[in-house]
């Protein structure tokens, strides 16, 4: 069965200090996959090499993304490829409205898959059915990016953008952070409601809460920068338990 | 005439000038005469000419053409409701031009104008001398203007040297909008020295577009002097857009009480181009407001220029004075000196300022390419939503338009 994401012996570092160290991960179609953490284990930085952002050096390792060299792709062309990243901390775009931008990704996505343009009429039709299923009053979907939100209504804007540009393969960086049990169910609401038996998840979470919500097939404690257990989602609740000391003391045994 | 001297790089340049046959007071001509004889232009040591070099200027080739346009180029048209009165190189073209008697509530007067106060400024003192026209507006009180009227100048030719004058007067209770905007059609090396001076009177509202648009290299020198009475609105708009070399002057006199007073300002500048905005508000009256916002975006080798004083003289209670002046530079060699300056004589008072200059937040630029926008898109949309920032707070929709589609059309930029 074909892969949707094959990422293989990757280390990453930033600022010469190795954050990654080795980790491997693959996700089929129709999979969603938890990765948990205890801070500064480097769940971001994972997202954030999956992304492209360019400070991170990688010194080795492969990552096949729907049988593309993902890191040989820019950061928009890992978009255009049907990567999307809902970012733990989304930053303001003073000026720049949600919406204004979103039909611009959109049209560039799409030129770059050869599709046409999307029309005006389309497009907002588009905006009115995905700003519903995240429950976003339309009024923040066309206000300045994340401009004067509250947290929840960042996240949830995530959401929307990810709605909007369906991607293959999701990565939600601990978008259950901070979150109230309300805006969290709509958020979860928001991810299963996408859910296709082509595309896939990694949701990285801090907490098993979001797990009651968004049912992982897989879920992976990462851990030093590698992925050090994986298991079904039973697990999650057996790291809520335990705690990470838990896994800490069981990789000192190993040793 | 007699009086020149030719020793200095001002007597000689004033030689290649032709003295004006407009109406003038005869004192204000004696005054600007005796301020220019001897004088020299200033220099970088003088504070106010500090980032901008006058040289060029001293040095132009002069000519005096002839009227060269057929008609209104069409990128000249912002408003097109508007009244047009058109003048190439300085002159008025009432050919080219709307009947503006036509209008109830206006009374336009061609060929001189007068009133005014000597201001100690070579390029006024130059604008008195050697103008090459001068219109008056009346906008008559209780007047409601429903669309602008709109001063379209024109530089033709090689080395035509521009110096209208335009007064207007905006009486009692009456609201008007007026535009300002610069346009080349096959021109090099031109100047134009504009001064426009207007009264604000009580109760009257007043917006000036101003929109600089040429394309080519000439050189351009804006004069605006303001008065403002009891009860009065100004506003002024400063919308450079293109221009190789440009100096703005903006002075405000707030003189009566509860006037509002706002000053905008959004700037767009490449390759080579020099862009100098200097402008002053006089708080000579209590219980007033202003409001100025200068925002700017530069790339290439260009060099911007913001110097905004206020005072706020010692009569001039609760006053609340708002300023600030924004930029980013997109590029290692572009540079600006901006130096915002309160001097505030009053103690019941408030005042802020600022200052930033920055690049754009590459952050943001990051977050854009993460949903599938190209590097370019992303720094496009930055840079628009920065000037658009200014921009949105402009009333009239058809120089919004206007502005946006230049900078579209320069920069590629959607807003
Ligand atoms: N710019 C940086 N320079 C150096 N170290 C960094 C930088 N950014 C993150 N780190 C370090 O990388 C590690 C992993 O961080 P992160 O991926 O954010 O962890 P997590 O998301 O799992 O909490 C942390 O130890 C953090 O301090
Ligand atoms: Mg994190």
């Amino acid at each position: 069965m074909k892969t949707l994401i094959n990422i293989k012996d990757l280390h990453a570092s930033i600022n010469g200090k190795e954050i990654l160290k080795g980790l491997n991960l693959e996700v089929k179609p129709g999979e969603i996959h938890a990765v948990m953490g205890p801070n500064g284990a480097g769940k971001s930085t994972l997202a954030s090499v999956l992304a492209g952002r360019e400070e991170y050096e990688i010194t080795e390792g492969t990552v096949d993304f729907d049988g593309k060299d993902l890191l040989e792709l820019s950061t928009e062309d890992r978009a255009r490829e049907g990567l999307f990243l809902a970012f733990q901390y989304p930053v303001e775009i003073p000026g720049v409205s949600n919406v204004n931008f979103l039909r611009t990704a959109l049209n560039e996505i799409r030129e770059y898959n050869g599709q046409e343009q999307i029309s005006a009429k389309d497009f907002m039709a588009l905006v009115r059915e995905k700003s519903t299923l995240v429950e976003l009053d339309s009024k923040l979907a066309s206000r300045s990016v994340n401009e004067g939100f509250s947290g929840g209504e960042k996240k949830r804007n995530e959401i929307f953008q990810m709605a909007m540009l369906q991607p293959k393969l999701a990565i939600l960086d601990e978008t259950d952070s901070g979150l109230d049990i309300d805006a969290l169910r709509i958020v979860a609401n928001g991810v299963n409601k996408l859910k296709t038996p082509e595309n896939g998840a990694i949701v990285i979470t801090h907490y098993q809460r979001l797990l009651d919500y968004i049912v992982p097939d897989f879920v992976h404690v990462l851990y030093d920068g590698k992925i050090v257990k994986s298991g079904s989602k039973e697990l999650a609740l057996e790291l809520e338990e335990k705690g990470y000391d838990w896994i800490k003391e069981e990789l000192e045994k190993a040793h | 005439m007699s009086q020149t001297l030719m020793n200095t790089k001002l007597d000689q340049f004033r030689s290649k000038l032709t003295p004006s046959k407009v109406k003038i007071d005869q004192t204000l001509l004696d005054q600007a005469d005796a301020y220019l004889n001897g004088r020299e232009f200033p220099t970088r040591r003088d504070e106010f000419w500090k980032y901008t070099r006058l040289t060029k200027i001293s040095n132009l080739e002069v000519n005096v053409n002839a009227s060269i346009i057929q008609s209104v180029p069409e990128e000249a048209i912002i408003n097109p409701n508007a009244q047009k009165i058109v003048f190439e190189n300085g002159v008025y073209r009432k050919d080219l031009s709307d009947d503006i008697h036509q209008v109830s509530g206006i009374e336009f007067k061609e060929k001189g104008n007068s009133n005014f106060k000597f201001q100690e400024d070579v390029f006024y003192a130059l604008n008195y001398k050697y103008s090459t026209d001068a219109i008056t507006i009346d906008i008559e009180s209780k007047t409601i203007l429903k669309d602008p009227i709109h001063l379209i100048m024109i530089s033709t030719g090689q080395g035509s040297v521009s110096m209208p004058r335009i007064a207007i007067n905006a009486a009692k209770f009456s609201e008007s909008e007026f535009i300002v905007s610069t346009h080349d059609v096959n021109s090099q090396n031109c100047l134009s020295n504009v001064v426009i001076e207007a009264d604000v009177h009580e109760n009257a509202k007043l917006t000036i577009n101003k929109i600089q648009n040429e394309k080519s290299s000439n050189f351009s020198v804006f004069n605006e002097r303001v008065d403002q009475a009891l009860n009065s609105c100004f506003t002024i708009n400063t919308l450079t857009l293109n221009g190789s070399w440009i100096r703005n002057n903006v002075r405000i006199n707030v003189k009566g009480q509860n006037a509002e007073t706002h000053l905008m300002g959004a700037y767009v500048t490449n390759e080579n181009q020099h862009l100098d905005n200097h402008t002053l508000i006089d708080h000579l009256a209590p219980n007033c407001q202003s409001n100025e916002l200068y925002k700017g975006v530069l790339d290439g080798k260009s060099t911007g220029v913001f110097n905004g004083k206020v005072f706020v003289r010692k009569d001039a209670q609760k006053i609340n004075a708002f300023q600030s002046n924004g930029n980013v530079l997109l590029s290692d060699d572009a540079t600006i000196n901006s130096k915002p300056e309160l001097e505030i004589y009053a103690d019941d008072v408030k005042c802020s300022h600022g200052s930033t200059t920055g690049q754009l937040d590459e952050d943001a630029v990051y977050y854009l390419r993460t949903r599938g926008l190209s590097e370019k898109s992303a720094r496009h949309l930055l840079v628009a939503a920065f000037i658009g920032d200014v921009l949105e707070k402009i009333e009239d929709e058809h120089v919004v338009k206007y502005a946006e589609n230049a900078l579209s059309k320069r920069y590629g930029w959607s807003f």
